[in-house]
């Protein structure tokens, strides 16, 4: 098992109304859960990260920026407990954390 | 030029000396009968598919005496048997063609760097049919049948697939036909094969094999999957409504089967689209079959369970005057290779979007893959779709033409985690290790009209120069050291044009991602759909 935690900035837009929080995902082989709440983070969003592969850190960080690239949230905490997920399905379940925070 | 007919006359007569007359030689004398009328040096065609298999004749084949038979030139369109790998083993056979090979792909290559196997070439199943009426004319040929009279009338059923090419070879080309068969009958069920063309029975101390090779539990199909599969019928299926389509034999197209009903309806596809298919009779086509998508299906083979299914749709599959399936690889091949339409995945794509599922230590084949997936030339009747694409794929050209629609739809790392996008397909590495002249490539780029990934749709048909070409490819890439080595501005710029499209682009929420959305998500729900008309393999069975 290892820990990550990533910061990164955010878009300048405020996040649409929603949900305090949602949790999307399960943990289960080649899965992940993401759970995404509102959090004040000076217009930033943090990623913790419990992954059962190790030394993945930097694909990690290649995917979280994509998602951030295409997205732009601000002021969301993640919390994701990874199986093993390859990155598609972690951006898959990243952008409907994200969908499902915002339309609901 | 030897007279191959007077040989077969001469090999019949020292038959008729040890055996007597009549058709029918009991199984235990197999071999001996082998020894006879096969000579060194022949060329033996043996009847095995991707799903059925002369299991018995390859055995017997294997346990023949190298003193009297060696030299032999082994013609068998797939290798799914250790007794075809056996004979060259046993110091029988020394020269291989095929088409496909995934079985032994394995032992196969590594019989070929040891030099035991040297390979003719590698086919495709039309193609290597083809040669068996030129340069590959074969001396025996072994089939497989499901009943045989005592006149040699065969029964195949089913599972017809690829004898009545094999057959018509032998009997029209001067060579010997020997066939295994389940059950001697005194009146087959249907003529699939006159009598007159066959030359020896021989009844199998069991039933043939028959790999259910075309059944995909809805259960495996995962989120990923879906993803995909509605990208795919958003941007290809409803814009260009490919009446007539072959599908690939994987989930992702297993998931579009199972989303016809449900996402397909909603798309507007019914009737308009995906009406008639070259297909095996896929159990996850059930519920597409019952909500009236689809007016006929042109069989490759069968497929086990499917049978009583089968016959109760004769309005959609082929029948004969008995009730059961028949079908034919050849035609069927043929009805894709004209298609608007063909869908499949594979292991590796590279930048150029030539795509191969050879590795240095797997030499699995092409299979039917190159025929069905590939832009053809030869085609002159026109459809929407063959119009739609072809109108993209020649703007600007002062001759209009069509263009059939050929699309990769692959998940973008395999299941052990590797990348299916490389700079270098490792179809280079079996090149030079197997000695083949070319890298045995499964599909050319050039003949590509979408890829499909988790990321999006690329649709090449729309790209202007070699370098947006690549950087299309790149950019459904994902992840991959290939996706990751975009020019993100390129990239961007071809979404601008519509040449890339993404989830979003198409309208499709990730939230709308959903196992929900399947018409089944078990192989218990596919039974049900049937009302009990499916019946799966006990493998399939946990309920």
């Amino acid at each position: 098992m290892e820990k990550l935690t990533f910061e990164f900035e955010g878009g300048t837009k405020s996040l649409e109304a929603g949900s305090a929080y949602v949790v999307v995902g399960i943990v289960a082989s080649s899965n992940l859960e993401v759970l995404a709440e509102r959090r004040s983070l000076g217009g930033k969003c943090r990623f913790e990260i419990a992954t059962t592969a190790a030394n993945f850190g930097e694909t990690w960080k290649v995917v979280l920026l994509d998602f951030m690239d295409r997205n732009k949230p601000r002021d969301v905490f993640f919390s994701i407990n990874d199986f093993s997920a390859i990155p598609p399905v972690v951006s898959l379940r990243l952008d409907q954390a994200l969908e499902q925070l915002t339309h609901s | 030029m030897s007279d191959k007919h007077a040989i077969r006359n001469s090999k019949l007569a020292r038959v008729r000396q040890l055996f007597g007359a009549g058709k029918i030689v009991p199984a235990e004398r197999t071999v001996e009968l082998l020894e006879t009328v096969i000579e060194p040096g022949n060329r033996i065609i043996h009847e095995g598919d991707n799903q059925k298999q002369g299991d018995f004749l390859a055995e017997q084949l294997a346990r023949m005496n190298p003193k009297k038979v060696h030299g032999l030139k082994l013609c068998v369109s797939s290798v799914g048997l250790p007794e075809h790998l056996d004979l060259f083993e046993n110091g029988l056979a020394t020269e291989l063609d095929f088409a496909y090979a995934a079985p032994q792909a394995a032992r196969l290559a590594r019989m070929v760097m040891a030099g035991s196997v040297k390979i003719g070439d590698v086919h495709t199943y039309v193609e290597l049919y083809s040669r068996y009426f030129a340069e590959l004319r074969p001396d025996v040929v072994c089939l497989v049948a499901n009943e045989a009279d005592k006149e040699g009338n065969l029964y195949t059923g089913p599972n017809t697939e690829e004898t009545p090419p094999l057959v018509e070879s032998a009997a029209f080309g001067g060579a010997i036909v020997i066939v295994q068969v389940n059950k001697i009958v005194d009146q087959v069920k249907r003529v699939d094969v006159p009598g007159q063309w066959v030359d020896f029975i021989v009844e199998s101390p069991k039933p043939f094999h028959l790999e259910p090779l075309f059944t995909r539990d809805p259960a495996l199909i995962n989120d990923l999957r879906i993803l995909m599969a509605m990208m795919a019928m958003k941007a290809i299926y409803a814009k260009y409504r490919p009446k007539v389509l072959n599908h690939g034999i994987g989930f992702n197209t297993a998931a579009i089967e199972l989303l016809l009903p449900t996402y397909g309806a909603e798309l507007g596809l019914k009737g308009k689209a995906c009406t008639h298919w070259a297909l095996n009779p896929h159990p996850t086509m059930i519920p597409a079959i019952e909500s009236g998508f689809v007016e006929a299906i042109s069989c490759f083979g069968g497929e086990v369970g499917m049978e009583e299914y089968v016959s109760s749709r004769p309005d959609v599959f082929a029948l004969g005057r008995d009730g059961s399936l028949r079908s034919n690889r050849f035609f069927a091949q043929m009805v894709g290779h004209h298609a608007d339409m063909f869908i499949g995945a594979t292991l590796q794509i590279d930048a150029q979007a030539h795509s191969s599922t050879f590795t240095a230590d797997r030499l699995v084949g092409y299979g039917g893959a190159p025929n069905l997936g590939s832009e053809n030339r030869s085609r002159r009747h026109r459809s929407e779709a063959f119009l739609k694409a072809g109108a993209e794929a020649h703007a600007g050209e002062p001759m209009p033409q069509g263009r059939k629609l050929v699309v990769q739809i692959v998940e973008t790392f395999q299941a052990a985690g590797k990348p299916t996008f490389v700079e270098r397909l490792d179809a280079w590495d079996a090149m030079e290790k197997a000695g083949f002249a070319t890298p045995p490539v499964m599909i050319y780029g050039q003949d590509v009209s979408h890829i499909v990934t988790e990321e999006g749709v690329a649709n090449l048909l729309l790209c202007k120069t070699p370098e947006e070409r690549e950087q299309a490819v790149r950019g459904v890439a994902g992840f991959t050291p290939v996706g990751l080595k975009r020019d993100r501005k390129m990239v961007e710029n071809l979404r601008d044009r519509g040449v890339i499209q993404r989830a979003e682009d198409l309208g499709i929420a990730k939230s709308d991602v959903s196992r929900d959305r399947l018409a089944a998500r078990s192989v218990h729900d596919l039974v049900r759909w049937s009302d009990g008309r499916y019946q799966p393999p006990s493998r399939f069975r946990n309920w």
